[in-house]
């Protein structure tokens, strides 16, 4: 998607494979303005805050400590800087730690470069970006009540609502955003707001299932 | 010395990584003594001393060892020499020549005279206690003198490859019958010798020192042979077990990563075939490399089935089949007719929507299993669909609909197709016992 709205934005990229970088560098290069890149995670801290950048494209496994570690260290001096995880793996563990630590979205390796490029927009607004897989494992994470005998400290934050659900569901189909409005007869917008409602209770939920269905689970 | 552990020697093939360019360079290297690095025991002057001279490095370690009870002469001679010599590179050239009996010789009369020497002189523990063991060294030295080349020979014969059964190779190693007979008088002679002549000890010792005597002897005679075996023992496990790792990852590389490679060499002109068996490839290495839901072996969960079933369509359709599922059931008749009617309709979408990739979803939950296949293709109008065309009608709705389920359809030309199924779980049914 080469809309002039993401041109502007400033985009880091982390990534220990340097065919990657090099790869994505050429496929986005002309949509987004690349600020730097860098492959491990203390290189990726420094040029982070030395340039600043809108959006981090962030490698899940990274030497040095992994994704989290950049988002932790980074997030602690400038807050404002958001973070979309990319990976291979679609172990939930990973995944969930890199969510948990403050990424807004992930996507795997094998996106097409238009659908980053829309992620990349989306993020830098703030809203979130889920893949169909990550999707899955929410629903999966947020199935059912609470187990017996653990009490909810807020019980908002750990359970997904009835529209929740649905959109997470669509989008675990494989619809984009925009079609999940046309199915659901909402705007885009009310899509990504149920989307970041969605984020943010997988950020904060102390859910008990969340951490043991993480830890236990390995979907391929 | 005696001639029998010298006849076995001319049978010795060379060793093969030696060549005439080897021997060439060897001969410009022999410049003087070197300690060795490699079958050093101490600090490699035996060693050292035995590849310049050409004779066993045990009978010169023997020749040291009995040296060293005339009066410590041994001990002295070794540190002499290790300050002496230098030790060799690690580039150091290998000479070794083949040794003869005559060297042998020469060395035990070496060591006799240096031992009469010493006896003149007066640097001499006694007759009673140098005499057995003089006797004993030559005994050990005709049971064990060059044995382990011979040993080694076998293992190169056999050119890198570990064979089964150090214990039947070691036992059978070419030590003669003969070798051995004598090796065993002279040791046993010698501990008996020992005992005459400490008789003159407190009798109280006499049996101490009788069994300690018979202990030395037999570990003169089985120690090597022990240390050896058991040496040899481990080094063949430790290899064993590397080469069958590797064996195992080699076979695996060659079964799906090297196939596939070359059949994507193959297919170059055809970017889908390329990236379906790239896709394929990367599923079955991921499965075998961190475990998780397989896709060999029998399924038994609604998950396991559904990933055999996407690696499959993959496989055989030549599109990708972004599978998620949510939930997960052990197998039973609705998860089949379910999982049945989903591949159906995947592999209608894969054949004929022109798309790369499927989208299937599968939920199950307590009350009822949902799936739905998803494209982004060509749909069509199911009007026009002919009535000889069963897959829709047959394959799909009918079998969800026979199992108390729902098929939706939804198309439309040029954007695409969903079908929704939908089964209720078996504790809804009284006609179908539960799982």
């Amino acid at each position: 998607m080469t809309t002039p709205a993401t041109r502007s934005v400033r985009v880091f990229l982390v990534d220990d494979h340097r065919l990657f970088r090099a790869g994505v560098q050429a496929e986005i290069g002309q949509h987004v303005t690349l600020v730097g890149d860098a492959h491990d995670v203390d290189t990726a801290i420094q040029g982070c805050r030395a340039t600043r950048p809108d959006v981090v494209l962030l490698d899940v496994h990274l030497p040095g400590g992994g994704g989290q570690a950049v988002i932790q260290a980074v997030h602690e001096t400038h807050p404002d800087v958001r973070f979309l995880a990319l990976s291979v793996s679609d172990a939930a563990e990973d995944v969930i730690k890199v969510i948990r630590a403050g990424a807004r979205g992930y996507v795997t390796k094998t996106i097409s470069p238009d659908d980053l490029v829309t992620a990349i927009g989306r993020v830098h607004q703030g809203d979130a970006v889920f893949s169909p897989r990550l999707a899955g494992f929410v629903l999966d994470a947020f199935a059912g009540d609470l187990p017996p005998g653990v009490s909810s400290e807020d019980p908002e934050l750990d359970q997904l609502t009835t529209r929740e659900k649905e959109v997470l569901r669509h989008i675990a189909r494989g619809y984009t955003y925009r079609e999940v409005a046309g199915r659901l007869h909402i705007s885009i917008k009310t899509v990504e707001t149920h989307v970041s409602a969605v984020l943010r209770k997988l950020q904060l939920s102390n859910r008990h299932e969340l951490t043991a269905w993480a830890a236990g689970r390995d979907l391929l | 010395m005696t001639e029998p552990q010298r006849s076995p020697h001319p049978t010795v093939p060379p060793p093969p990584a030696r060549t005439a360019g080897d021997r060439v360079r060897s001969r410009a290297g022999r410049s003087g003594f070197q300690r060795r690095r490699d079958g050093q025991v101490v600090a490699g002057v035996a060693s050292g001393l035995g590849a310049r001279l050409g004779v066993d490095p045990i009978l010169i370690r023997i020749g040291f060892a009995v040296l060293a009870f005339a009066g410590g002469a041994g001990i002295l001679l070794y540190g002499l020499l290790w300050a002496a010599i230098p030790l060799e590179g690690d580039a150091a050239v290998r000479l070794r020549r083949p040794a003869t009996a005559q060297q042998g010789v020469a060395l035990a009369l070496i060591v006799l005279g240096i031992l009469l020497l010493l006896r003149a002189v007066g640097l001499w523990f006694g007759d009673a206690l140098v005499g057995p063991i003089v006797l004993a060294a030559v005994g050990s030295a005709v049971l064990w003198a060059r044995s382990d080349d011979h040993q080694r020979a076998n293992w190169s014969r056999i050119g890198g490859r570990v064979p089964a059964g150090a214990v039947e190779r070691a036992a059978s190693a070419p030590v003669s019958p003969v070798r051995i007979a004598i090796g065993t008088l002279f040791v046993a002679g010698a501990a008996v010798g020992f005992i005459a002549a400490n008789d003159a000890l407190d009798a109280a010792g006499d049996l101490v020192l009788a069994v300690v005597a018979a202990v030395a002897g037999i570990g003169l005679l089985f120690g090597p042979w022990l240390w050896r075996l058991i040496d040899q023992l481990g080094a063949e496990r430790r290899e064993r077990v590397r080469q069958e790792e590797r064996a195992e990852l080699a076979a695996h590389l060659h079964d799906s990563v090297l196939q596939t490679l070359a059949m994507i060499q193959r297919s170059s002109d055809q970017p889908r075939r390329m990236v379906a068996l790239a896709r394929s490839q990367e599923r079955e290495l991921r499965g075998w490399l961190y475990g998780g839901a397989t896709t060999t072996g029998p399924a038994t969960t609604v998950a396991e089935r559904a990933a055999h079933l996407a690696q499959e369509i993959e496989t055989t359709y030549e599109v990708g089949v972004e599978l998620v599922t949510v939930g997960d059931a052990p197998l039973d008749d609705q998860l089949h007719a379910l999982l049945a009617a989903t591949r159906e309709a995947a592999v209608n979408a894969a054949r004929h929507a022109g798309v790369e990739v499927v989208d299937v979803y599968l939920e199950v939950d307590p009350d009822e299993a949902l799936a739905f296949v998803r494209d982004r293709g060509r749909g069509f109008d199911p009007a026009a669909v002919p009535d000889d065309r069963h897959g829709i009608r047959g394959s799909i709705v009918d079998r969800v609909e026979r199992h108390g389920g729902t098929a939706t359809v939804r198309t439309t030309l040029g954007e695409g197709t969903e079908i929704e199924l939908c089964v209720p779980r078996d504790r809804r049914r009284t006609d179908v016992p539960e799982a």
